[in-house]
């Protein structure tokens, strides 16, 4: 069993550190292979940003595919940039509160959820991709909920008051992504 | 009889330098041998030496010495002084290497305030190439890439190496000295000691440049070399101490 | 043992100092700055030394010295960045002083592109400098094995006094993955290395010109100039014995052989999956030391049975292919994929070549 996950959108939605939070977790998941490949742009500010995450039960011979299973979009761009690599019945997150764009494929299942604004709830409009990793867990249970909980708190628990907002905003996505 | 000189321990035995008659690069490398030996140092002591004539001396000094690539010098010291504090690191570069092809990696080594001391023989052309114009060659001073000699407007001006690395903040000491007369040459022998003496007290950066002669490539005999020195050379790089004291002095 | 999870760079340089290596100095390029932020953090932690160089050339120029010394030295680089640095490289071949460096590549000639690719493998394996010298050349094709690669390859430098070049693309430094890494080795260890009998170390040995340590990176006599030259030529050859490493996939039945390293092989290994689990004969070849080339492996396949080679590589034009001809002969045709530009191969441009090799090879 393989999962190639595209996590796409623009620099400073915490892209990156969301496919390396699920990398981790999957790492610490025995038995399980995980790579992250990162692209950027060459700005260091504001221009595009988007990862690949592999997770299998096997060795991992492409770490950069062109077909995913599952396609995560933070913005508007991402959708139309990326919306033609996910597979026919894959999986597709989308960042439903500054995604406008009509989703012109209707082979896959859409799992929308508004997390700019839940976080903007939440107090924190930082926590948006605690939130999305909590919406693709939730969904999806690649790895164990409670597993992905303490590397969030290992990872992101530098500042031990950030602690409670990241595990509800975690929360808040299990939530969505359970469809409940 | 009371033995009141002898060869200094630092140049190997029995063994007469393939300098060109009136060249300062033994008296120098003398003078080093001597302060180390003075300063008991050849335990600790590893000599890099610079590309071109600088070169010749490897097989002419008795201590530990290895041949940076032209003009990484002081990068090549700040190897051996950063992964091995205890030893004693010195550079031995002519004007082509310090200041054309190395003037990066000597700048640098200067402004990190590395704890070495550099040896900078000043004689303003290229010699073991054969007489090409250097940073440091006079105005007017023909060489064989400037045949017609050195013009302002083709060439720019000489170079003061040690002025410019006074204008940074971190050397300890920077002095210029000659080996022109014997006045001079012993105050070479004092800047050696100081230079040196500097590194072990890890107070960074020090350089002495020594102006020299180059008799083959100037196209004159020694003695006419040493007036030349005194003529033209040294209205251009006035001696004396230019930095006598650095900024990592202050202990941070 | 614990995986840990982090980039090729980091695994690299954390392989590094578990090696003993205790002094470090780079110059900042992408994709590579990993290895020396890392080693930025790292070194001061176990006493070691991290010197951020104002050049490629300087830093290179600094691990010849600290080398020199008898200390474990590396430094690390991408492409533009290790062209500069063969000056140093080759100093250090010729001076027999022994330092360990890594080329995380990217796309070129020129500034190129700051993403992935595999066009330096022609200036790792036959000219990383002036002077005809040569050296090992590592490919890993994982972080463990850019973590296990790297932590060998210090044993391989100090036993054969000479630069060791792990030849790394972008995709293996930058992709992360778990990492099982190397023992630590104690301080006393790191202590036995550096004090190790060294009687060419520049650490100070006295005034006689007998015992001192003298590194020469060149001879005035034309003499020992070629006696040095014959002793390295005997070292190289030694490594074509003793020292090749290949990987051979599925070969020993197979019609079309795979030929690619790095990430290339990676991709390449799953699609020689792919096209076994509907029977066609498909193996892969993977140079593991791409210098020396293990040509052996070639050259002992049945071309009875071998139709046709495909060789598969991040570099346009084709650079690896020209050895592996010379490995394959007349004896098959060799077929190229290829990409180039930061363009990460692909396991679709890989299947379609080599299905369309078997179209005919029928």
């Amino acid at each position: 069993m393989e999962t190639n996950l595209l996590v796409a959108g623009f620099g400073g939605q915490g892209v990156m550190m969301l496919g390396k939070l699920l990398s981790h977790a999957a790492c610490d998941s025995a038995q399980k292979n995980v790579t992250f490949f990162p692209s950027y742009g060459a700005e260091q500010r504001g221009g595009t940003a988007n990862c690949y995450v592999v997770i299998s039960d096997d060795a991992i011979g492409v770490p950069v595919g062109d077909v995913m299973d599952d396609l995560i979009v933070m913005n508007g761009p991402s959708l139309n940039k990326f919306i033609g690599a996910l597979k026919p019945g894959g999986r597709l997150f989308v960042n439903s509160s500054i995604v406008r764009e009509e989703i012109k494929r209707n082979d896959v299942s859409v799992i929308k959820a508004p997390v700019t604004e839940l976080s903007l709830k939440l107090g924190n409009p930082k926590v948006l991709n605690v939130i999305m990793l909590g919406v693709y867990i939730g969904r999806t249970n690649i790895v164990d909920e409670a597993v992905v909980e303490e590397v969030i708190v290992r990872q992101l628990g530098k500042k031990a008051e950030l602690i409670p907002l990241n595990r509800e905003a975690f929360h808040a996505g299990l939530e969505i992504g359970k469809g409940r | 009889m009371e033995k009141i000189y002898a060869r200094t321990k630092g140049l190997r035995p029995g063994v007469v330098g393939g300098f060109c008659p009136g060249c300062m690069h033994s008296t120098v490398m003398k003078l080093i041998g001597e302060v180390l030996e003075e300063m008991n140092l050849f335990e600790r002591a590893v000599c890099v030496l610079g590309i071109g004539c600088c070169g010749l001396h490897m097989d002419y000094i008795s201590f530990d010495n290895i041949t940076a690539p032209h003009g990484r010098a002081c990068a090549v010291a700040t190897g051996i002084k950063r992964s091995n504090p205890a030893s004693l690191v010195f550079t031995y570069q002519g004007d082509g290497d310090i200041a054309a092809i190395g003037l990066g990696e000597s700048v640098s080594a200067a402004n990190r305030g590395e704890n070495i001391s550099v040896v900078f023989v000043n004689n303003g052309i290229y010699g073991m190439t054969g007489g090409q114009m250097a940073p440091t060659t006079l105005m007017g001073m023909r060489a064989s890439t400037a045949p017609a000699g050195r013009s302002a407007k083709e060439h720019g001006y000489p170079m003061h190496i040690s002025e410019i690395l006074d204008k940074l903040t971190a050397p300890a000491y920077i002095e210029r000295t000659s080996c022109n007369n014997p006045q001079n040459t012993l105050k070479t022998k004092k800047a050696i000691q100081k230079i040196f003496q500097n590194q072990l007290d890890g107070k960074g950066f020090s350089m002495v440049e020594i102006v020299a002669s180059c008799p083959t490539n100037w196209g004159m005999d020694a003695i006419d070399a040493l007036d030349y020195i005194n003529e033209n050379m040294l209205p251009e790089y006035p001696l004396g101490v230019i930095r006598a004291s650095g900024g990592l002095d202050n202990g941070d | 043992m614990a995986r840990i999870f982090m980039k090729g760079c980091e695994a690299i340089a954390e392989a590094a100092v578990r090696a003993g290596c205790r002094f470090f100095a780079g110059y900042p390029i992408t994709p590579q700055n990993e290895i020396p932020e890392y080693l930025a953090r790292r070194m001061p932690e176990v006493g070691g030394v991290f010197v951020q160089g104002e050049s490629e050339i300087a830093s290179v120029s600094m691990v010849y010295g600290a080398a020199s010394a008898g200390c474990r030295s590396m430094t690390s680089s991408s492409s533009p960045g290790i062209a500069l640095k063969s000056e140093g490289i080759s100093y250090c071949a010729s001076a027999r002083v022994p330092m360990v460096y890594a080329n995380i590549s990217r796309g070129g000639p020129g500034v190129g592109s700051i993403q992935p690719a595999q066009m330096d493998y022609l200036q790792a394996t036959k000219a990383s400098g002036n002077g005809g010298f040569e050296m090992l050349v590592f490919a890993p094709a994982s972080a463990q094995e850019a973590a296990d690669m790297t932590y060998e390859a210090f044993d391989y430098a100090d036993r054969d006094r000479n630069p060791v070049l792990i030849l790394c693309d972008g995709v293996v430094g930058t992709l992360m993955e778990p990492v099982e890494l190397p023992e630590m080795k104690t301080d006393e260890e790191v202590a036995r290395i550096k004090n190790a009998k060294k009687p060419w170390a520049c650490i100070g040995h006295g005034s006689d010109y007998a015992t001192r340590a003298w590194i020469q990176p060149g001879q005035w006599s034309t003499v020992t100039q070629q006696r040095e030259n014959e002793k390295a030529a005997a070292l190289y050859e030694s490594w074509r014995r003793n020292d090749t490493r290949a990987e051979e996939y599925l070969t020993d039945d197979a019609e079309v052989i795979i030929a690619a390293y790095g990430i290339s092989a990676r991709v390449s290994k799953t699609v020689v999956d792919i096209l076994r689990a509907q029977g066609k004969k498909i193996g892969l070849i993977r140079p593991i030391t791409v210098h020396p080339f293990p040509f052996e492996s070639f050259k002992k396949l049945d071309y009875a049975r071998v139709k046709a080679v495909l060789d598969v590589e991040m570099a346009i034009p084709a650079l690896m292919a020209q050895d592996v001809e010379k490995g394959v002969g007349d004896r098959a045709p060799v077929h190229t994929c290829l990409c180039s530009g930061g363009n990460i191969m692909k396991k679709e441009h890989v299947l379609t070549a080599a299905e369309k090799l078997f179209l005919l090879v029928k």
